[in-house]
């Protein structure tokens, strides 16, 4: 970013994005989303759709562990709150799908109040603990509640519909699942510009004397917990449209797992780095996949490896990237673009 | 200066009345009282472990006393939570100079002002309407009254990780100021400063009181920089008001100098005295 | 009418595996207490050591004492490693990165283990005694009974090395205060590292037993959900408290399974967790300690 002396700047600083450069840059990203589904065949459709579900919820994973410094193991579980509201509300409804994403995210957020309430009295690690006690707790619902979740088997739901189309395939997918995630990251980003993103930080950073210069802390956490379960019941919606089946199996506990792996390995308390983190876990075990197709004339049972190895790989990376790049690939992007000197996003 | 702001009857922007605070078995306040008056700088001296810092926690209500009653300006503040007692304007800094790392030095001093906007959560996503117009005046108040004020605009964009000591010091001072302070409590606003960073940040003091009205309360150890600018000195001692008065009054008192004798003080103490009475005079 | 006779059995049961969670429990307070490392791996640890039995007694068929030695032996080097890889180079960062640095550790491990072992449930020689036991009319399985015995001795040792070996004393001088600790000389590094080893020994031992009771399987790290929960109810720096709670929700467990069905086990566990965060967080006998600003 650009240091402006003058103070005709500030409304320039103060933009998202500041220089001309910048806004180029962007201009050709979205360009780039919009054609992508023109130029990309179907598998890639597929992935990119995943990449955007995982965005959304990793960016509210960040609100959360990254920004406030409220570590969460519940965000698997909070999408699933979302997609079996969506899934519910468009089998016995058919409600039109923005309503149903929007009560899902509002249902998630709900719950994520509530998960957050013990911070009245916790703070840091018990809180963790209470997300992991409320995805058992969740499972345990999802599981058992079979008048409205189906039980084990769960809910098959029918497609979304837009103007009378079905939104079936993974091509027509895309333009619902990819705009709402970008309208989701860039909230996210307009949030740290105003006082509540900020007050967030000040709660990460050192959250005692965030209270005493006039930030209340349990009411800042609770909208921190709200936000980041709001992000997670939309993906989970998204995610239910996009798989169809929800089943108390869609949100284990190693999902949450894989979405805190995500912002590590991104970077924590960068909105670039959620972005990051989700796209590059998500093309992780595809890449296995290509390896493990590789080396199958070689290894027999090499697809039977592919399970435990991608464990052992997400593990690493968290591992990894804590010691070597705690401030993740959006560190070591930033330093790329220092070295280029053109990037477009201010993070 | 000192002379002139001490004979003024002003009202009372702050009110401490038999303060009791303990840990444990440890009596860290003991029955303080004292009061400061607007517009004015009060000192609280004393030497380490004296319950000064603790007594700072407890007029920003961060430690819940055991006993007594404090009362800024006409509001009685016993019963209001910390973030209710900034936003009534008592702004501070800390002993162990606590800013945001992960924010630049813009948006440390921004945090100050929380407690004065209103964006929520909605506008803020959309950062449209009021959240926008708060964000920009806020900037341009920041960017006209603090930053130009202290001096800090070539560091504005700079993590504060990345500063030097006596600069942290004066964005901690920044970021108080954004508070909308009618009174500022300062913990050892000079500790750990060079001779010349001390004189900078006492002219920045009066200053603030001088353009903004700013009542101070502030806790140094600096006896010289102490004996120059306060109106009101009070002096703390095993959580016990032993002495209070103007700086000529204090800094002759036998307690004073005895409290000081066992920490060792008592030689800077009395040379800072000396040294300050002597400016004093020169100056008259 | 209740059936006292069923009730005394399931919480005979109870209280029997609830010493599993207790040595394990104390593994987690012994790490808490000298590095203040939240280890959430240390049910993948506890698997890990189940495994390696395994490999030594089934895979190699080496006699059980040997293969129960070899099974210390490597646990220890486990944590000797674990802590010197991982947990060092952490030295001063935030808690929160060292935790959640656990749990990339445990996902480590449990990949491990599926990748030489496979995902399939396994079952561990049998070594502990089958014969049906009789405390008065009351049956207990006297597998878990011998656990609980061997458990017993675990604590007894841990508590005595804790009071009077050298090792143990510079323990607990480094729990209490850790820079007095660096300046009366105590070698703090070789303490983090001691406690790794003492408390990943324990963990395997605790595999061992687990493992000869219920079969072994890479999902066994989901004991360590339950440990959580132990070490939370009795307060993440109290031994005692890990004790006390171990046993409490061994037979908390074992009383909703009997009463209310297999999956209100898990459940009935982690309400109670809920219940302790808001009416006392920091656990039955944990310190709290008051911030300083
Ligand atoms: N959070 C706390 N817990 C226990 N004791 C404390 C705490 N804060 C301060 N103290 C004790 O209270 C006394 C006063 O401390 P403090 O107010 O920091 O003194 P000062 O700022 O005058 O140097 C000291 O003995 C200190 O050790
Ligand atoms: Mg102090």
């Amino acid at each position: 970013m650009r240091i402006g002396t003058a103070k005709e700047t500030y409304r320039h600083d103060e933009a998202l994005f500041d220089t001309p450069v910048q806004r180029w840059w962007l201009a050709g990203l979205f360009v780039a989303i919009a054609a992508f589904p023109f130029v990309a065949d179907a598998y890639w459709i597929y992935l990119g759709c995943l990449v955007a579900i995982n965005i959304a919820s990793a960016t509210g994973l960040n609100i959360l562990t990254g920004f406030t410094g409220l570590v969460s193991l519940g965000q698997a579980a909070f999408m699933g709150v979302g997609a079996y509201i969506v899934a519910w509300l468009e089998i016995n409804l058919g409600t039109p799908f923005f309503v149903n994403l929007l009560a899902g995210g509002l249902g998630a957020g709900l719950i994520g109040i509530l998960v957050g309430i013990p911070s009245l009295r916790v703070k840091g690690l018990y809180l963790a603990i209470a997300t992991i006690a409320a995805s058992v707790i969740l499972h345990f619902v999802f599981a058992n509640w079979t008048s409205v979740t189906g039980g084990q088997s769960g809910l098959t739901m029918p497609p979304a519909t837009f103007l009378g189309t079905a939104l079936d395939q993974p091509d027509k997918l895309y333009w619902l699942i990819v705009p709402v995630t970008v309208l989701m990251v860039l909230g996210a980003s307009n949030l740290f510009r105003t006082r509540i993103g900020r007050a967030f930080i000040a709660i990460r950073d050192r959250d005692i004397s965030a209270e005493v210069l006039g930030i209340p802390l349990l009411r800042y956490k609770l909208y921190s917990f709200a936000l980041s379960s709001f992000y997670a019941g939309v993906a989970g919606g998204l995610w239910a449209y996009f798989f169809r089946v929800v089943t108390p199996e869609s949100f284990p506990l190693v999902m949450s797992i894989f979405f805190l792996a995500a912002i590590i390995v991104g970077g924590m308390g960068s909105i670039l780095g959620g972005i990051l983190g989700a796209a590059f876990m998500t093309m992780v075990p595809e890449a296995l996949k290509l390896i493990v197709g590789w080396l199958s004339p070689w290894l027999p049972d090499a697809v039977a490896l592919l399970s435990p190895v991608r464990t052992i790989v997400f593990g690493a990376l968290i591992v990894g990237f804590l010691i070597f790049e705690p401030r993740g690939l959006a560190e070591a992007w930033r330093r790329l673009r220092r070295f280029f000197h053109l990037w477009p996003f201010k993070t | 200066m000192a002379v002139e702001m001490s004979s003024d009857e002003g009202r009372t922007a702050l009110a401490v009345d038999g303060l009791r605070l303990s840990f444990g078995g440890l009596r860290a306040l003991d029955g303080v009282s004292f009061t400061a008056r607007e517009g004015s700088v009060t000192s609280i001296i004393g030497p380490n472990g004296a319950g000064k810092t603790s007594l700072f926690n407890t007029i920003s209500g961060f430690y819940r006393p055991g006993a007594g009653s404090i009362r800024f300006f006409d509001t009685p503040v016993d019963g209001l939570r910390p973030p209710e007692r900034a936003r009534l304007g008592m702004a501070r800094t800390f002993q162990n100079i606590s800013l945001f790392q992960g924010m630049t030095v813009l948006d440390n001093i921004k945090l100050g002002r929380h407690a004065h906007m209103a964006t929520g959560v909605l506008e803020a996503l959309f950062y449209l309407g009021r959240a926008r117009r708060e964000e920009m005046e806020l900037r341009r108040e920041v960017e006209e009254r603090i930053i130009d004020f202290l001096e800090i605009d070539h560091i504005r964009n700079a993590p504060v990780s990345a500063l030097s000591y006596g600069l942290r010091k004066r964005v901690e001072l920044a970021r108080a100021l954004a508070m909308r302070p009618r009174i500022l409590l300062l913990d050892e606003p000079v500790a750990g400063m060079n001779r010349e960073e001390t004189e900078d940040m006492a002219r920045f003091i009066l200053d603030v009181r001088e353009e903004w009205g700013v009542t101070i309360l502030m806790v140094e150890h600096d006896m010289g920089m102490v004996m120059d600018i306060s109106d009101h000195v009070v002096v703390l001692n095993f959580g016990q008001v032993i002495a209070k008065g103007d700086p000529g009054q204090v800094s002759s008192n036998p307690d004073v100098i005895a409290a000081y004798l066992g920490s060792g003080e008592v030689d800077d103490l009395r040379a800072r005295v000396r040294e300050a009475a002597g400016a004093a005079g020169g100056a008259a | 009418m209740t059936d006292w006779l069923l009730l005394i059995e399931v919480s005979l049961a109870g209280i029997g595996s609830g010493g599993l969670y207790a040595i394990t429990g104390l593994a987690f307070v012994l790490i808490y207490k000298a590095t203040k490392v939240v280890n959430l791996a240390i049910g993948e640890i506890l698997m890990l050591g189940a495994y390696v039995f395994f490999g030594f007694s089934a895979g190699l068929a080496l006699p059980f004492w040997l293969a129960a030695l070899g099974t210390v032996v490597v646990a220890g080097l486990l944590g000797a490693g674990i802590e010197r890889t991982m947990i060092r180079p952490m030295l001063g960062e935030s808690p929160i990165a060292v935790f959640m640095l656990t749990i990339g550790l445990g996902s480590i491990l449990t990949g491990t283990v599926e990748l030489i072992w496979g995902a399939n449930p396994l079952r561990l020689p049998e070594y502990l005694p089958n014969q049906p036991l009789f405390l008065g009319d009351a049956y207990v399985s006297s597998k878990v009974a011998t656990a609980f015995a061997i458990a017993s001795v675990v604590v007894l040792i841990f508590l005595a090395l804790f009071r009077f070996w050298r090792g143990g004393v510079a323990l607990r001088a480094t729990a209490s205060d850790q820079a007095a600790a660096y300046s009366m000389g105590i070698n703090v590094p070789k303490v983090f590292s001691l406690s790794w080893i003492i408390a990943c020994v324990t963990a395997g031992v605790a595999g061992m037993l687990v493992g000869a009771i219920g079969g072994i399987s890479p999902t066994m790290g989901v004991f360590g959900l339950s440990v959580l929960v132990v070490v939370i109810v009795g307060g993440l720096d109290s031994v005692l408290g890990a004790l006390v709670a171990g046993l409490f929700i061994g037979l908390l467990e074992a009383l909703a399974g009997a009463y209310l069905g297999g999956e209100y086990k898990t459940l009935a566990t982690f309400v109670l967790l809920v219940v302790v965060l808001m009416v006392r967080p920091y656990g039955l006998f944990g310190t709290h300690e008051i911030e300083r600003l």
